[in-house]
């Protein structure tokens, strides 16, 4: 993939499709425009920075083995990388084989996160609204996504009947979708 | 679109991956029949994403970097002629297509045995999971492949052609794959959907689909009813999850050869 002397990035659809030719410079411009995201989603779930490299170093191999496992149907690189790195984060956390083929994770977003300052925004909007919510609400989504508990697990840690941890979780997730529908 | 209320806080959790027991066994049910639903439970993944991008850290060590190029280095693949190019043909897409399905299937057999040399007559000694891939790939073909195939071209209904697709659709296996280049950029929050016409009966979804930044999209066997003979193919504009039923004008179609 040609690189010397663009003025332009190349979009994730160009790194992609060289990715698919098996240009090895592409890996490299995909780990520098995501290896922030991806590092910063295994740190979270995992807490310990080998194992988040670990994991970071799977996610992109995998990748780099199977590139025709993305395609623009299945969301933006972006935030599909992001998803990937949770899964298979949580799967490490759990000491258990990866259960999500990437083939499987198919998402709609609708924030642009092509960009460094794309994703920032975003990130900003996010962490804006986690903040206006609910303590217990905030504390539910967290322990869903970033620790891979389970409703009823959730429950059994805060004392919530099992209805109202399905009820503050959907709520909490639809209350991000509408921070990018205003 | 269309959700089943019933199902929808269940729905959030199945997203996240936080359900469990038979609840999950109900959800992954009805998801098997419900397109409604498969395209609520694409947003909450999506909003799960989001979620996802909150996570603040440091960077990755510089070393990291370092690591992952090394490892790629010693899994070289062969290059072909697509990467970079502009402006693809059809059959061109289809012999990327290809060209990326061999390229899957070579790099999951390196990946298995890392001595194994690139010849055919030892990828035939692979073990049976690298087999049933193989028959994966051949089944996930078939549409393209098979001469007893519909082929359908669909275009723009006014103006100038540029917007196209063409849908490959195998009635007996029920295995479609629709190609579509120089398509419109749509909002944010809406997206292309693609119906299957049947002989008799309401359409059919056939899978919800937004083009990439060059206006290329594709879908590849959405869930379709098992022998159902296609009068045509439309696609219509709808909210980004998709809906049971069209709720717009078509501004795509091409009816069956």
């Amino acid at each position: 993939m040609a690189r010397a002397g663009e003025q332009q990035a190349p979009s994730d659809w160009e790194v992609i499709t060289a990715l698919k030719g098996g240009d090895q410079g592409a890996m490299a411009d995909l780990y520098d425009r995501y290896s922030p995201v991806v590092y910063a989603v295994a740190l979270r779930v995992l807490g310990d920075t080998g194992a988040a490299e670990d994991v970071q170093q799977d996610v992109f191999i995998q990748l780099w083995r199977n590139p025709s496992a993305f395609d623009s149907a299945r969301g933006s690189l972006g935030a599909w990388l992001a998803v990937i790195t949770r899964n298979r984060a949580i799967d490490a956390l759990r000491k258990r084989k990866p259960e999500t083929d990437f083939e499987d994770v198919v998402l709609s977003v609708a924030p642009d996160l092509a960009g460094d300052a794309d994703r920032s925004r975003a990130a900003e909007k996010v962490r804006g609204a986690l903040v206006g919510m609910p303590e217990t609400q905030r504390r539910m989504l967290e322990m869903a996504y970033f620790e891979g508990l389970t409703h009823s697990e959730i429950a059994a840690k805060t004392g919530d009947a099992l209805g109202t941890v399905k009820t503050r979780i959907r709520a909490g997730l639809i209350s991000l979708r509408k921070v990018f529908q205003t | 679109m269309s959700v089943h209320e019933q199902f929808a806080e269940d729905l959030a959790l199945y997203a996240l991956g936080a359900l469990d027991g038979q609840e999950r066994t109900r959800v992954e049910a009805h998801l098997g029949e419900c397109a409604g639903c498969r395209g609520e439970l694409q947003q909450l993944r999506g909003d799960g994403a989001l979620l996802a991008l909150s996570a603040i850290g440091p960077r990755p060590p510089q070393r990291a970097r370092q690591r992952l190029l090394d490892a790629v280095a010693k899994e070289p693949r062969i290059r072909t002629a697509e990467s970079g190019a502009a402006g693809r043909s059809w059959w061109g897409m289809l012999g990327w297509a290809a060209a990326a399905a061999v390229l899957v299937f070579a790099a999951s057999l390196w990946k298995e045995n890392g001595a194994l040399k690139q010849t055919v007559a030892a990828m035939r000694d692979q073990n049976a999971e690298s087999v049933s891939e193989l028959e994966d790939l051949k089944r996930l073909a078939a549409p393209i492949l098979e001469p007893e195939a519909q082929v359908v071209t669909v275009a723009a209904l006014k103006e100038k052609p540029q917007p196209g697709g063409k849908v490959f659709y195998l009635r007996k296996r029920a295995s479609l794959v629709f190609l579509a280049t120089n398509m419109p950029v749509l909002p944010a929050n809406k997206a292309f959907e693609l119906w299957l016409i049947p002989k008799q009966g309401a359409p059919i979804p056939a899978g919800v689909f937004k083009p990439d930044a060059q206006g290329r999209a594709s879908v590849v066997n959405p869930p379709l009813p098992a022998d159902t003979e296609a009068k045509a193919f439309a696609i219509t504009i709808e909210n980004e999850g998709g809906s049971a039923a069209p709720t717009s004008p078509i501004v795509m179609m091409g009816a069956g050869i």
